[in-house]
């Protein structure tokens, strides 16, 4: 017998981390832990809602299975692009990137093309 | 309080903590490695909730897979060892990021604990064999294109490192030449119009046998 909020709470406290994650760091890398935080967050609230009484199917054991190959596969496609934009920029911060903060690049780009 | 309340507990303390931990921390490899305690004690609360086979892949795809990926891109990134300050955004930045993931977290938990409530863990959990037949006989065909799903991020991979290769070849030689043919465009001219005189003449000549040309077309 266990109570089931607390896994609830560690899921918020683990989406908020993952929050602050996302939106404080700079480095693209960080910036993906913090997105694996709140997957986790969501696979913890999964797995305590599956283990409810009654709950059909073994939904919530499932799903959290699925949502860990797609958060492998997400993180195989994030950090291709992360490598990606270390070769062709030469670092990896995202505030920094003329990519995508392109005032001063798509200026740069115009006067090439003119 | 249970003893299984009391061991969740505690594990879940520790995967708070190191979770904020490996999003504050000023050292890149720390930050991962504080997410390999995070997802590991996570792990723990799943074998608590009862899902062993959900705690085996935890271990086996995050704290394996996922982590030594993250590490592999921290040093294939050349990134900084030690305390680095530049790793996060200016100060006001933090704090609304710390705000807005505090608003988060309020919100989830006064969203999500009153729906539980007193609900309380069924006695028996799904075993490995009940979320094996599950996932192979109702989950099957989402279980399918999962792995197309694979095979797809596998390409795109492949494909984004290909792209990536290819720019590094042609984007400093564009930055080189872009301005090049700006200022040689002029030169080039003036030299074509300097040589242009000389061709001049020899191009006299098949001008004047053009005519002959155009007679012997004609004829």
């Amino acid at each position: 017998m266990m109570h089931l909020w607390l896994p609830m709470l560690l899921a918020s406290v683990l989406a908020g981390a993952g929050t602050y994650g996302v939106l404080a760091r700079r480095n693209a890398v960080l910036v993906l832990i913090g997105v694996e935080l709140i997957l986790n967050a969501a696979n913890v609230m999964l797995v305590a809602l599956g283990a409810q009484d009654g709950s059909p199917l073994q939904t919530g054991q499932t799903l959290t299975l699925f949502i860990i190959t797609v958060a492998a596969a997400e993180i195989c496609i994030a950090l291709a692009v992360v490598l990606a934009m270390f070769k062709l920029q030469g670092h990896i911060d995202l505030s920094a990137s003329p990519l995508l903060t392109s005032v001063e690049d798509s200026a740069v780009d115009e006067e090439a093309n003119r | 309080m249970t003893t299984r309340d009391i061991v969740f507990a505690v594990l879940g303390v520790i995967a708070a903590v190191s979770a904020i931990l490996a999003v504050t921390t000023r050292n890149l490899v720390h930050a991962a490695l504080w997410l390999v305690v995070g997802l590991g004690t996570i792990a723990g609360c799943y074998v608590v909730l009862g899902a062993e086979l959900v705690a085996l892949v935890q271990v086996l795809i995050y704290v394996g897979a996922v982590v030594v990926l993250v590490l592999f891109a921290l040093m294939l990134t050349h990134s900084p060892i030690g305390p680095n300050r530049d790793l996060a955004n200016p100060w006001w930045q933090r704090l609304l990021a710390a705000l807005l993931a505090v608003s988060v977290a309020v919100l989830l938990a006064v969203t999500l604990v009153p729906l539980v409530g007193e609900g309380a863990l069924a006695s028996k959990n799904g075993d490995t064999k009940a979320v094996s037949t599950a996932i192979f006989g109702t989950w099957v065909w989402p279980f399918e294109l999962l792995s197309v799903l694979l095979l797809a991020a596998l390409i795109g991979a492949f494909a984004l490192a290909k792209i990536a290769g290819a720019g590094l070849a042609r984007r400093p030689r564009r930055r080189r030449v872009r301005p090049a043919p700006r200022r040689p465009a002029p030169t080039a001219a003036d030299r074509r119009a300097t040589e242009m005189p000389p061709p001049a003449e020899p191009a006299a000549a098949p001008t004047g046998a053009s005519p002959s040309n155009r007679e012997g077309s004609g004829s």
